[in-house]
Protein backbone atom coordinates (compact mmCIF):
# COMPACT_ATOMS: atom_id res chain seq x y z
CA UNK A 1 0.00 0.00 0.00
CA UNK A 2 2.87 2.85 0.69
CA UNK A 3 4.10 1.83 -2.40
CA UNK A 4 1.18 2.69 -4.37
CA UNK A 5 0.86 5.67 -2.41
CA UNK A 6 4.68 6.61 -2.73
CA UNK A 7 4.44 5.91 -6.59
CA UNK A 8 1.11 7.93 -6.55
CA UNK A 9 2.57 11.01 -5.12
CA UNK A 10 5.61 11.42 -7.10
CA UNK A 11 4.11 10.45 -9.97
CA UNK A 12 0.73 12.58 -9.95
CA UNK A 13 1.74 14.43 -13.32
CA UNK A 14 4.63 15.75 -12.50
CA UNK A 15 8.16 14.84 -13.71
CA UNK A 16 9.11 11.91 -10.89
CA UNK A 17 12.16 11.71 -8.88
CA UNK A 18 14.90 11.56 -11.16
CA UNK A 19 18.54 10.37 -9.65
CA UNK A 20 21.68 11.59 -11.40
CA UNK A 21 24.45 9.04 -10.39
CA UNK A 22 27.41 6.91 -11.52
CA UNK A 23 27.25 2.63 -11.91
CA UNK A 24 30.25 2.83 -9.74
CA UNK A 25 29.22 5.25 -7.04
CA UNK A 26 28.75 3.69 -3.77
CA UNK A 27 27.17 7.17 -2.68
CA UNK A 28 24.61 6.72 -5.55
CA UNK A 29 24.04 3.68 -4.82
CA UNK A 30 22.78 4.58 -1.37
CA UNK A 31 20.11 6.15 -3.08
CA UNK A 32 18.81 3.42 -5.41
CA UNK A 33 18.66 1.19 -1.92
CA UNK A 34 16.82 3.91 -0.17
CA UNK A 35 14.35 4.35 -3.08
CA UNK A 36 13.76 0.80 -3.52
CA UNK A 37 13.52 -0.26 0.44
CA UNK A 38 10.81 2.72 0.47
CA UNK A 39 9.29 1.37 -3.12
CA UNK A 40 9.42 4.92 -4.72
CA UNK A 41 9.72 5.06 -8.49
CA UNK A 42 12.97 7.09 -9.93
CA UNK A 43 14.21 8.11 -13.22
CA UNK A 44 17.86 7.09 -13.56
CA UNK A 45 20.59 9.01 -15.09
CA UNK A 46 23.85 7.77 -16.04
CA UNK A 47 26.49 10.42 -15.61
CA UNK A 48 29.59 10.21 -17.48
CA UNK A 49 31.91 11.52 -14.84
CA UNK A 50 34.84 12.19 -17.40
CA UNK A 51 32.54 14.27 -18.87
CA UNK A 52 30.03 15.95 -16.74
CA UNK A 53 26.48 16.42 -18.33
CA UNK A 54 25.46 20.13 -17.99
CA UNK A 55 22.48 19.34 -16.23
CA UNK A 56 24.54 17.96 -13.54
CA UNK A 57 26.77 20.69 -13.48
CA UNK A 58 23.83 22.95 -13.03
CA UNK A 59 22.36 20.81 -10.17
CA UNK A 60 24.99 20.54 -8.28
CA UNK A 61 27.41 23.87 -8.50
CA UNK A 62 29.04 23.51 -5.15
CA UNK A 63 30.56 19.52 -5.53
CA UNK A 64 29.63 19.06 -9.33
CA UNK A 65 29.29 15.46 -7.90
CA UNK A 66 26.74 12.22 -8.02
CA UNK A 67 24.36 11.48 -6.56
CA UNK A 68 22.21 14.81 -7.22
CA UNK A 69 18.15 14.00 -7.00
CA UNK A 70 16.21 16.23 -8.73
CA UNK A 71 12.46 16.32 -7.21
CA UNK A 72 9.06 16.95 -9.42
CA UNK A 73 9.62 20.54 -9.05
CA UNK A 74 12.98 21.28 -10.13
CA UNK A 75 14.74 21.79 -7.62
CA UNK A 76 17.83 19.54 -6.21
CA UNK A 77 19.32 17.45 -3.62
CA UNK A 78 22.78 17.16 -3.51
CA UNK A 79 24.99 14.56 -0.53
CA UNK A 80 23.94 10.79 -0.39
CA UNK A 81 23.34 10.75 3.76
CA UNK A 82 21.08 14.07 2.84
CA UNK A 83 19.31 13.03 0.26
CA UNK A 84 18.14 9.99 2.98
CA UNK A 85 17.21 11.97 5.69
CA UNK A 86 15.48 14.04 2.86
CA UNK A 87 13.48 10.68 1.75
CA UNK A 88 12.10 10.02 5.24
CA UNK A 89 11.31 13.50 5.87
CA UNK A 90 9.51 14.26 2.29
CA UNK A 91 7.51 10.25 2.31
CA UNK A 92 6.93 9.99 5.80
CA UNK A 93 4.29 7.00 4.89
CA UNK A 94 7.16 4.97 3.47
CA UNK A 95 9.39 2.78 5.71
CA UNK A 96 11.50 5.27 7.36
CA UNK A 97 15.09 4.75 7.22
CA UNK A 98 16.36 6.79 10.41
CA UNK A 99 15.27 4.99 13.89
CA UNK A 100 12.58 6.75 15.59
CA UNK A 101 14.35 7.56 18.69
CA UNK A 102 16.17 10.78 19.09
CA UNK A 103 19.12 9.49 20.50
CA UNK A 104 19.72 6.07 18.09
CA UNK A 105 19.20 8.65 15.67
CA UNK A 106 22.12 10.53 16.53
CA UNK A 107 24.24 7.43 17.14
CA UNK A 108 23.43 6.19 13.49
CA UNK A 109 24.60 9.60 12.61
CA UNK A 110 27.77 9.24 14.27
CA UNK A 111 28.67 6.00 12.59
CA UNK A 112 27.99 7.23 9.06
CA UNK A 113 30.00 9.96 9.69
CA UNK A 114 32.88 6.98 10.91
CA UNK A 115 32.03 5.66 7.84
CA UNK A 116 32.44 8.47 5.68
CA UNK A 117 35.63 10.27 7.00
CA UNK A 118 37.22 7.17 9.01
CA UNK A 119 36.63 3.82 7.54
CA UNK A 120 36.27 5.03 3.88
CA UNK A 121 39.59 6.85 3.67
CA UNK A 122 41.18 3.88 5.15
CA UNK A 123 40.54 1.42 2.76
CA UNK A 124 40.88 3.84 -0.04
CA UNK A 125 43.99 4.38 0.90
CA UNK A 126 44.97 0.71 0.68
CA UNK A 127 43.72 0.32 -2.50
CA UNK A 128 45.92 3.45 -3.58
CA UNK A 129 49.20 2.03 -2.36
CA UNK A 130 51.88 -0.72 -2.19
CA UNK A 131 54.36 -1.89 0.62
CA UNK A 132 54.59 -0.47 3.79
CA UNK A 133 52.48 2.24 3.45
CA UNK A 134 49.76 -0.03 2.44
CA UNK A 135 50.46 -2.20 5.65
CA UNK A 136 49.75 1.24 7.19
CA UNK A 137 46.44 1.96 5.85
CA UNK A 138 45.64 -1.87 6.29
CA UNK A 139 46.32 -1.55 10.49
CA UNK A 140 44.00 1.53 10.24
CA UNK A 141 41.15 -0.25 8.29
CA UNK A 142 41.69 -3.14 10.83
CA UNK A 143 41.51 -0.69 13.96
CA UNK A 144 38.16 0.91 12.67
CA UNK A 145 36.69 -2.22 11.62
CA UNK A 146 37.26 -3.06 14.98
CA UNK A 147 35.27 0.04 16.94
CA UNK A 148 32.10 -0.81 14.40
CA UNK A 149 32.76 -4.95 16.02
CA UNK A 150 32.78 -3.80 19.79
CA UNK A 151 29.47 -1.48 18.95
CA UNK A 152 28.01 -4.59 17.31
CA UNK A 153 28.84 -7.24 19.74
CA UNK A 154 28.70 -5.06 23.34
CA UNK A 155 27.49 -1.16 22.51
CA UNK A 156 25.22 0.31 20.50
CA UNK A 157 24.10 -2.22 17.65
CA UNK A 158 24.28 -5.10 20.47
CA UNK A 159 22.38 -8.54 19.60
CA UNK A 160 21.24 -6.92 16.67
CA UNK A 161 20.97 -8.63 13.14
CA UNK A 162 21.46 -5.30 11.13
CA UNK A 163 22.46 -1.79 12.22
CA UNK A 164 18.99 -0.90 12.21
CA UNK A 165 17.54 -3.80 13.83
CA UNK A 166 15.38 -6.54 12.28
CA UNK A 167 15.60 -4.98 9.48
CA UNK A 168 18.06 -2.51 7.03
CA UNK A 169 17.95 0.89 7.49
CA UNK A 170 19.93 4.30 7.25
CA UNK A 171 23.29 3.44 8.95
CA UNK A 172 23.16 -0.28 6.67
CA UNK A 173 22.66 1.76 3.79
CA UNK A 174 25.73 3.81 4.27
CA UNK A 175 27.52 1.34 5.47
CA UNK A 176 26.55 -1.22 3.30
CA UNK A 177 26.57 0.70 0.18
CA UNK A 178 30.60 0.74 0.15
CA UNK A 179 31.42 -2.13 2.29
CA UNK A 180 30.43 -4.62 -1.02
CA UNK A 181 34.01 -2.80 -2.00
CA UNK A 182 35.64 -4.62 0.56
CA UNK A 183 35.13 -7.84 -0.97
CA UNK A 184 36.50 -6.69 -4.22
CA UNK A 185 39.76 -4.19 -3.02
CA UNK A 186 40.71 -7.74 -1.29
CA UNK A 187 40.98 -9.61 -4.66
CA UNK A 188 42.56 -7.06 -6.09
CA UNK A 189 45.28 -5.87 -4.01
CA UNK A 190 45.81 -9.71 -2.75
CA UNK A 191 45.09 -7.96 0.98
CA UNK A 192 43.02 -9.40 3.61
CA UNK A 193 40.68 -6.82 5.01
CA UNK A 194 37.75 -8.20 6.52
CA UNK A 195 39.12 -11.33 8.41
CA UNK A 196 35.82 -13.26 9.41
CA UNK A 197 37.27 -14.37 12.61
CA UNK A 198 38.59 -11.21 13.95
CA UNK A 199 35.16 -9.70 12.63
CA UNK A 200 32.53 -12.04 12.95
CA UNK A 201 29.95 -9.73 13.40
CA UNK A 202 30.76 -7.23 10.95
CA UNK A 203 30.99 -10.11 8.45
CA UNK A 204 28.00 -11.45 9.04
CA UNK A 205 26.04 -8.69 9.03
CA UNK A 206 27.53 -7.71 5.64
CA UNK A 207 26.85 -11.09 4.58
CA UNK A 208 23.11 -10.83 5.57
CA UNK A 209 23.05 -6.95 4.05
CA UNK A 210 24.25 -8.04 0.14
CA UNK A 211 21.71 -10.96 0.60
CA UNK A 212 19.00 -8.57 0.94
CA UNK A 213 16.63 -8.46 -2.35
CA UNK A 214 16.55 -4.52 -2.87
CA UNK A 215 20.60 -4.99 -2.11
CA UNK A 216 21.37 -7.47 -4.65
CA UNK A 217 19.13 -5.37 -7.48
CA UNK A 218 20.88 -2.05 -6.44
CA UNK A 219 25.27 -3.66 -6.44
CA UNK A 220 26.20 -4.53 -9.32
CA UNK A 221 27.61 -7.61 -10.72
CA UNK A 222 30.84 -8.92 -9.37
CA UNK A 223 33.22 -9.18 -12.06
CA UNK A 224 32.01 -5.77 -12.97
CA UNK A 225 33.45 -4.06 -9.95
CA UNK A 226 36.32 -6.92 -10.46
CA UNK A 227 37.26 -5.01 -13.93
CA UNK A 228 36.66 -1.63 -12.92
CA UNK A 229 38.71 -1.99 -9.55
CA UNK A 230 41.61 -3.23 -11.56
CA UNK A 231 41.81 -0.71 -14.06
CA UNK A 232 41.16 2.00 -11.39
CA UNK A 233 44.17 0.46 -8.85
CA UNK A 234 46.64 0.77 -12.27
CA UNK A 235 45.69 4.10 -12.80
CA UNK A 236 46.18 4.91 -9.11
CA UNK A 237 49.81 3.21 -8.84
CA UNK A 238 50.63 4.59 -12.23
CA UNK A 239 50.21 8.11 -10.91
CA UNK A 240 51.74 7.61 -7.99
CA UNK A 241 55.10 6.42 -9.85
CA UNK A 242 54.62 9.45 -12.14
CA UNK A 243 54.18 11.40 -9.52
CA UNK A 244 57.16 10.21 -7.78
CA UNK A 245 55.98 9.62 -4.03
CA UNK A 246 53.60 7.80 -2.49
CA UNK A 247 49.73 8.64 -2.69
CA UNK A 248 49.36 10.39 1.13
CA UNK A 249 47.36 7.72 2.99
CA UNK A 250 44.74 8.66 5.24
CA UNK A 251 44.22 11.67 2.58
CA UNK A 252 41.28 10.16 1.10
CA UNK A 253 40.98 8.39 -2.18
CA UNK A 254 43.59 11.03 -5.01
CA UNK A 255 41.98 13.57 -6.46
CA UNK A 256 44.65 14.43 -8.77
CA UNK A 257 43.90 14.19 -12.60
CA UNK A 258 45.63 11.34 -14.55
CA UNK A 259 47.91 12.55 -17.25
CA UNK A 260 47.30 14.82 -19.61
CA UNK A 261 47.84 12.28 -22.04
CA UNK A 262 45.30 10.01 -21.44
CA UNK A 263 41.75 10.57 -21.82
CA UNK A 264 40.06 12.27 -18.94
CA UNK A 265 39.12 9.65 -16.50
CA UNK A 266 36.98 10.40 -13.20
CA UNK A 267 38.83 10.82 -9.92
CA UNK A 268 38.36 8.58 -7.43
CA UNK A 269 37.18 11.31 -5.00
CA UNK A 270 34.05 11.32 -8.00
CA UNK A 271 33.69 7.68 -7.99
CA UNK A 272 33.57 7.61 -3.98
CA UNK A 273 35.53 3.86 -4.58
CA UNK A 274 36.01 4.69 -0.33
CA UNK A 275 33.71 3.49 1.64
CA UNK B 1 23.01 30.72 32.11
CA UNK B 2 23.75 27.25 32.84
CA UNK B 3 21.33 25.64 35.18
CA UNK B 4 22.61 24.40 38.53
CA UNK B 5 19.71 21.20 39.81
CA UNK B 6 17.05 21.49 36.99
CA UNK B 7 19.38 21.43 34.10
CA UNK B 8 17.01 19.02 32.36
CA UNK B 9 19.84 16.22 33.22
CA UNK B 10 21.77 18.20 30.04
CA UNK B 11 25.52 18.66 30.65
CA UNK B 12 27.71 19.97 27.70
CA UNK B 13 31.12 18.92 27.36
CA UNK B 14 33.35 21.89 25.23
CA UNK B 15 36.28 24.00 25.38
CA UNK B 16 35.96 27.82 25.39
CA UNK B 17 36.82 28.95 22.01
CA UNK B 18 35.93 26.06 20.31
CA UNK B 19 33.47 27.25 17.67
CA UNK B 20 32.11 23.45 17.35
CA UNK B 21 31.33 23.70 21.06
CA UNK B 22 29.77 27.44 20.79
CA UNK B 23 27.37 25.96 18.15
CA UNK B 24 25.56 24.00 20.68
CA UNK B 25 25.39 26.50 23.69
CA UNK B 26 23.51 28.65 20.91
CA UNK B 27 21.22 26.20 20.49
CA UNK B 28 20.81 25.34 23.83
CA UNK B 29 20.26 29.29 24.69
CA UNK B 30 17.97 29.56 21.32
CA UNK B 31 15.80 26.81 22.85
CA UNK B 32 15.58 27.76 26.25
CA UNK B 33 17.57 24.48 27.64
CA UNK B 34 19.07 25.15 31.14
CA UNK B 35 22.43 22.83 31.13
CA UNK B 36 25.30 22.55 33.19
CA UNK B 37 28.82 23.46 30.98
CA UNK B 38 31.99 21.66 32.09
CA UNK B 39 34.67 23.23 30.56
CA UNK B 40 37.76 21.11 29.15
CA UNK B 41 41.81 21.00 29.56
CA UNK B 42 42.37 20.14 25.86
CA UNK B 43 46.00 21.34 26.45
CA UNK B 44 46.33 19.36 30.23
CA UNK B 45 44.67 16.99 29.97
CA UNK B 46 41.04 15.53 28.93
CA UNK B 47 38.74 14.65 31.38
CA UNK B 48 37.82 10.69 32.21
CA UNK B 49 34.15 11.47 31.34
CA UNK B 50 35.42 13.02 28.07
CA UNK B 51 37.33 9.75 27.09
CA UNK B 52 34.54 8.11 28.40
CA UNK B 53 31.85 9.71 26.35
CA UNK B 54 33.58 9.71 23.38
CA UNK B 55 36.21 7.25 22.87
CA UNK B 56 36.75 6.87 19.01
CA UNK B 57 37.23 10.50 18.55
CA UNK B 58 38.57 11.99 22.02
CA UNK B 59 36.96 15.54 21.15
CA UNK B 60 34.67 17.89 22.18
CA UNK B 61 31.78 18.74 22.28
CA UNK B 62 29.99 16.09 23.50
CA UNK B 63 26.06 16.89 24.97
CA UNK B 64 25.42 14.10 27.90
CA UNK B 65 21.56 13.96 28.55
CA UNK B 66 21.07 12.03 31.39
CA UNK B 67 24.03 10.58 31.35
CA UNK B 68 23.84 9.89 27.70
CA UNK B 69 26.32 10.94 25.51
CA UNK B 70 26.27 12.73 21.84
CA UNK B 71 29.16 13.69 19.85
CA UNK B 72 29.80 16.01 17.46
CA UNK B 73 27.96 19.33 17.25
CA UNK B 74 26.23 19.18 14.22
CA UNK B 75 24.51 16.05 15.46
CA UNK B 76 23.95 17.03 19.15
CA UNK B 77 22.23 20.33 17.10
CA UNK B 78 19.80 17.78 15.74
CA UNK B 79 19.51 15.61 18.78
CA UNK B 80 18.36 18.98 20.43
CA UNK B 81 15.30 19.26 17.96
CA UNK B 82 14.40 15.59 17.99
CA UNK B 83 14.36 15.11 21.93
CA UNK B 84 13.39 18.39 22.59
CA UNK B 85 10.44 18.99 19.67
CA UNK B 86 8.33 21.26 21.94
CA UNK B 87 11.12 24.03 21.81
CA UNK B 88 11.67 26.32 19.33
CA UNK B 89 13.14 24.18 16.80
CA UNK B 90 16.76 24.97 14.42
CA UNK B 91 15.65 22.67 11.12
CA UNK B 92 12.72 24.09 9.17
CA UNK B 93 9.63 22.05 8.93
CA UNK B 94 9.64 21.37 5.19
CA UNK B 95 11.12 18.40 4.03
CA UNK B 96 13.12 20.21 0.88
CA UNK B 97 14.35 23.23 3.38
CA UNK B 98 15.25 20.51 5.75
CA UNK B 99 17.62 19.17 2.91
CA UNK B 100 18.91 22.62 2.02
CA UNK B 101 19.85 23.55 5.69
CA UNK B 102 21.80 20.09 6.59
CA UNK B 103 23.25 20.79 2.59
CA UNK B 104 24.87 24.38 4.00
CA UNK B 105 25.79 23.19 7.27
CA UNK B 106 27.57 20.30 5.63
CA UNK B 107 29.15 22.82 3.48
CA UNK B 108 30.56 24.82 6.26
CA UNK B 109 31.46 21.91 8.02
CA UNK B 110 33.20 20.72 5.54
CA UNK B 111 35.64 24.17 4.22
CA UNK B 112 35.87 26.24 7.06
CA UNK B 113 37.79 25.33 9.43
CA UNK B 114 40.39 23.41 7.71
CA UNK B 115 40.53 26.23 4.78
CA UNK B 116 40.73 28.79 8.33
CA UNK B 117 43.44 26.53 9.61
CA UNK B 118 45.77 26.94 6.56
CA UNK B 119 45.89 30.22 6.59
CA UNK B 120 46.87 30.67 10.05
CA UNK B 121 49.59 27.71 9.97
CA UNK B 122 50.95 28.17 6.18
CA UNK B 123 53.03 30.04 4.44
CA UNK B 124 54.55 30.58 0.79
CA UNK B 125 51.84 28.93 -1.95
CA UNK B 126 49.92 26.49 0.42
CA UNK B 127 48.73 29.93 2.28
CA UNK B 128 48.28 31.58 -1.15
CA UNK B 129 45.73 28.61 -2.32
CA UNK B 130 44.36 28.49 1.28
CA UNK B 131 42.89 32.33 1.10
CA UNK B 132 42.23 31.80 -2.65
CA UNK B 133 39.96 28.70 -1.17
CA UNK B 134 38.86 30.64 1.57
CA UNK B 135 37.31 34.01 -0.88
CA UNK B 136 35.78 31.14 -3.17
CA UNK B 137 33.94 29.67 0.17
CA UNK B 138 32.57 33.37 1.49
CA UNK B 139 31.35 34.33 -1.88
CA UNK B 140 29.03 30.94 -2.29
CA UNK B 141 27.90 31.32 1.19
CA UNK B 142 27.35 35.34 0.63
CA UNK B 143 25.54 34.01 -2.92
CA UNK B 144 23.27 31.49 -0.41
CA UNK B 145 22.46 33.74 1.95
CA UNK B 146 21.44 36.54 -0.32
CA UNK B 147 18.56 39.06 0.60
CA UNK B 148 17.95 37.05 3.44
CA UNK B 149 18.12 38.08 7.35
CA UNK B 150 19.39 34.56 8.23
CA UNK B 151 20.21 31.76 6.38
CA UNK B 152 17.21 30.50 8.26
CA UNK B 153 15.22 32.66 5.33
CA UNK B 154 11.21 32.22 6.34
CA UNK B 155 12.14 30.30 9.51
CA UNK B 156 14.47 32.60 11.29
CA UNK B 157 17.39 32.14 12.80
CA UNK B 158 17.82 28.25 12.09
CA UNK B 159 20.24 25.57 12.01
CA UNK B 160 22.65 27.25 9.75
CA UNK B 161 22.94 30.54 11.15
CA UNK B 162 23.95 28.56 14.74
CA UNK B 163 26.47 26.35 12.58
CA UNK B 164 27.68 29.10 11.27
CA UNK B 165 27.73 32.02 13.82
CA UNK B 166 30.77 30.88 15.47
CA UNK B 167 32.71 31.47 13.10
CA UNK B 168 32.07 35.07 12.42
CA UNK B 169 34.86 35.49 15.53
CA UNK B 170 37.72 33.62 13.91
CA UNK B 171 36.94 35.94 10.63
CA UNK B 172 37.15 39.14 12.42
CA UNK B 173 41.11 39.34 13.24
CA UNK B 174 42.44 35.72 12.67
CA UNK B 175 40.76 34.75 9.04
CA UNK B 176 40.90 37.91 8.08
CA UNK B 177 44.70 39.38 8.91
CA UNK B 178 46.03 35.90 8.42
CA UNK B 179 44.26 35.58 4.72
CA UNK B 180 44.62 39.38 4.25
CA UNK B 181 41.42 40.37 2.83
CA UNK B 182 38.76 41.61 4.31
CA UNK B 183 35.08 40.12 4.52
CA UNK B 184 33.33 43.19 4.34
CA UNK B 185 34.81 43.75 0.65
CA UNK B 186 34.83 39.97 -0.39
CA UNK B 187 31.56 39.24 0.97
CA UNK B 188 28.98 42.64 2.21
CA UNK B 189 26.17 40.54 2.90
CA UNK B 190 27.83 38.49 4.85
CA UNK B 191 29.33 40.66 6.75
CA UNK B 192 25.90 42.42 7.82
CA UNK B 193 24.82 38.91 8.51
CA UNK B 194 27.58 38.43 11.03
CA UNK B 195 26.66 41.84 12.82
CA UNK B 196 23.24 40.76 13.16
CA UNK B 197 24.36 37.18 14.46
CA UNK B 198 26.04 39.53 17.31
CA UNK B 199 22.97 41.09 18.58
CA UNK B 200 21.26 38.06 19.02
CA UNK B 201 21.10 37.38 22.88
CA UNK B 202 22.18 33.21 22.00
CA UNK B 203 25.06 34.23 19.97
CA UNK B 204 26.69 37.17 22.73
CA UNK B 205 26.31 35.23 25.13
CA UNK B 206 28.36 32.23 23.79
CA UNK B 207 31.23 32.95 22.08
CA UNK B 208 33.94 35.28 22.65
CA UNK B 209 35.50 38.51 20.89
CA UNK B 210 37.71 38.43 17.54
CA UNK B 211 40.26 39.39 20.26
CA UNK B 212 40.48 36.39 22.14
CA UNK B 213 40.91 34.25 19.22
CA UNK B 214 43.47 36.04 17.59
CA UNK B 215 45.76 35.82 21.11
CA UNK B 216 44.72 32.44 21.24
CA UNK B 217 45.76 31.22 17.84
CA UNK B 218 48.70 33.74 18.51
CA UNK B 219 49.84 31.66 21.50
CA UNK B 220 48.81 28.21 19.25
CA UNK B 221 51.13 29.21 17.28
CA UNK B 222 54.12 29.61 19.30
CA UNK B 223 53.02 26.44 20.82
CA UNK B 224 53.38 24.59 17.37
CA UNK B 225 57.00 26.40 16.66
CA UNK B 226 54.70 28.84 13.85
CA UNK B 227 56.62 32.17 12.92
Amino acid sequence: MAMEKAAAENAGGAAPLKLFGSWASSYTHRVQLAMRLKGLEFEYAEEDLGNKSDALLRHNPVYKKVPVLVLPDGRSLAESAIILHYLDDAFPATRQLLPADPFDRAVARFWCHFGDDKLGPAVGAVFASTGEEQEAAVRQVHENLALLEAELRDGAFKGRRFFGGDEVGFLDVVLGCGSYWLAVFEEVTGVQLVDAEAFPLFHAWLRDFEAQEQVRETIPSIDRLLDYARGLRQMLLAMAAGAGAPIAAGAGAPTAAPPSAAPPAPTTADIAVDI
Amino acid sequence: MAGEKNDDGLVLLGFWVSPFAQRCRIALAEKGLPYRYVEEDLFGGKSDLLLRSNPVHKKIPVLLHDGKPVNESLLILQYLDDAFPETPSLLPADPHARAHARFWADYIDKKVTDCGSRLWKLKGEPHRQARAEMIEILKTLEAELGEKEFFGGEHGFGFVDAAFAPSTAWFQLTYERYGEFSVAEVAPKLAAWAARCGERESVAQSIYSPEKVYDFIGELRKKLGIE
